[in-house]
């Protein structure tokens, strides 16, 4: 494209002058604010707030939930994901919309719903507590809200790629014999992998984040059912700034380089799907 | 599209899965999703109307529910058009033009989604709180942010931020600016051509941002919770009051205010799903109807 063409087509400095301000104004000086905040603290104070026994523990039961609700997501999305593609049957149509349905409703909705079913006279804690299985005010429950909002990830994410696919390997690995089975793991799932750990990946750093729901069903008790964003939130109540800046820096680390792994996994399922 | 045969149809070419394995697994499919999507949705409704529809609707017969609608519509109204304007200007820089630090430029805009509600609500807390780096100069020229309104409308512009930009990035990307340049070339001016030409090409994909970016302006919890002061009739959104009233034991009240909020997910749903429908149709003039499938 010739230099003069470029400069003929107008809107460049308004549109990039515009855009670059707003970010800066909504998003870049109020994240500087807390890495500011965090770099202004000495690094022993930093490092006192960030292992006292109370954050460690909110820390475990973060990665911990986080990581079994997107385990969960990824296995049932990977499932969900492969049926809504591959096959047809009366009401595909609406259980695919339905899939959003995490990233529509509310999460304080969401979370009040979960512990009315799963608290002990609900529609299914009722049944659960019988076997001793208590959901809602437990870790469980943490993993269950967890799992909800995290859904739609790994399903829209393989979906894509799933439909994608060219059949011809497939096709190819059956005419030489391969089971279904074997076909799948072998031909299918390679190809696919890329995106199902992007999935996983951001499953996992918005259940690492989230707070609306799991508030509700969590019970709130420190070192037992306290998850980090909540104690973000305590801290922040009594005016311990620092505290909370502490916790907020490991947290925005620890989503950052999420962030970075989930466009170094798209990268690859771009790649993997070109070729 | 792809071209693979169901079972029987080609089992030479692909054999694919038998009868019983593809059921069963539409059956594991159903059920995980009615339980973990259906049951909490039905729940919510179940509950609000648990003891009538009288009681259901005096819930809203009530000052601060009403206050907390209207702020909630006010909230979604700033922050989206704000975050509307942005998209357009973002992706017009990004999809016409070249220039270093692009890519960078849009991971900036994809931060948002990767922070934490409650760290969304921070930071404006750290700027505009008593101890805040404004705060002090802020109070002496009594202006009110944290704890107010504007507060309220800035965390979840912060959070909402990327949806209506990321979704016009690419599909203004798609589309090139050979349109804009015949326009042009013609002797439309660049304002002409945006209101012409451009817009009319973006309308689905625009309206598409808008409905996901207000679902979550009006949804959004923890963000607005940090930054509201939970000042009763003042600063409380809908989600807000949903967690007030259900601390206080009202339950039938916070699922009926609830159900309003689960009323707009559905909506969502839907008038995303017909979106999609129309960004693709003319694409794919022929559905998949004269597909073979199971």
């Amino acid at each position: 494209m010739s230099k003069q063409r470029r400069n003929k087509f107008p809107g460049f400095g308004l549109s990039l002058g515009f855009a670059v301000f707003y970010l800066s104004l909504i998003v870049l000086i109020p994240l500087g604010a807390l890495i500011l905040n965090a770099a202004s603290m000495s690094f022993s104070d930093f490092w006192r707030a960030v292992v006292s026994p109370r954050v460690l523990a909110s820390y475990r039961l973060s990665f911990g939930a986080s990581l079994v609700g997107a385990s969960i997501n990824m296995v049932f999305g990977l499932l969900v994901a492969w049926v809504l593609v591959r096959y047809r049957f009366p009401g595909r149509k609406i259980l695919d919309a339905l899939v959003d349905l995490p990233f529509a409703l509310p999460t304080a909705v969401a979370g009040l719903s979960l512990t009315a079913i799963f608290s002990e006279t609900g529609w299914v804690g009722k049944y659960l507590l019988p076997f001793g299985i208590k959901v809602a005010f437990t870790p469980l429950g943490i993993m269950v809200a967890l799992t909800f909002i995290g859904l739609p990830f790994v399903v829209r994410a393989v979906q894509p790629v799933l439909e994608d696919l060219s059949s011809e390997p497939e096709e190819a690995a059956s005419c030489l014999g391969a089971s279904p089975f074997q076909t799948f793991t072998r031909v299918t799932l390679p190809s696919i992998l890329p995106a199902l750990f992007a999935g996983f990946a951001m499953a996992f750093a918005r259940a690492l984040g989230e707070y609306g729901s799991v508030v509700f069903i969590s019970g709130n008790m420190p070192m037992k059912t306290e998850i980090a964003p909540l104690l973000i939130m305590t801290k922040l109540e009594q005016f311990d700034y620092a505290g909370a800046t502490a916790i907020a820096v490991v947290m925005l680390a620890a989503s950052f380089l999420l962030l970075l792994g989930i466009n170094l996994l798209q990268r690859w399922s771009d790649q993997a799907e070109r070729n | 599209m792809s071209t693979h045969m169901p079972a029987g149809v080609g089992p030479r070419l692909r054999k694919g899965e038998s009868r019983a394995v593809r059921y069963v697994l539409i059956g594991i499919a159903l059920v995980f999703l009615l339980f973990f999507l259906l049951l909490p949705l039905a729940a919510v409704f179940a509950h609000a109307l648990e003891k009538g529809l009288s009681i259901y609707l005096q819930s809203f017969a009530n000052a601060e529910v009403f206050s907390a609608i209207k702020l909630t519509i006010l909230t979604a109204a700033v922050s989206v058009s704000c975050n509307l304007i942005f998209g357009i200007a973002a992706a017009w820089a990004i999809a016409k033009f070249e220039f270093p630090g692009k890519s960078i430029l849009i991971t900036l805009i994809e931060i948002p989604f990767a922070v934490s509600p409650v760290i969304s609500g921070m930071v404006f807390v750290l700027l505009f709180g008593l101890q805040g780096f404004f705060g002090p100069w802020l109070a002496g020229h009594n202006i009110k942010i944290l704890f107010a309104v504007p507060g309220i409308i800035l965390a979840t512009t912060f959070v909402t931020f990327p949806f209506v930009a990321r979704e016009l990035i690419t599909l203004m990307r798609s589309q090139g600016r050979d349109e804009e340049e015949a326009a042009m070339v013609l002797g439309a001016s660049g304002w002409r051509t945006f209101f012409h030409v451009t817009l009319p090409n973006i309308k689905w994909g625009l309206l598409y941002g808008i409905i996901l970016c207000n679902a979550r302006a009006m949804g959004e919890f923890g963000a607005v919770s940090v930054v509201s002061g939970h000042i009763r009739g003042l600063t409380n959104t809908m989600p807000l009051e949903v967690e007030i009233l259900y601390n206080e034991y009202n339950f039938v009240a916070a699922f009926a205010v609830a159900s309003l909020l689960a009323l707009l997910a559905v909506v969502t749903l839907v008038a995303k799903s017909l979106v999609e429908w129309k960004m693709h149709s003319p694409e794919r003039p022929v559905p998949e109807l004269g597909e073979p499938r199971q």
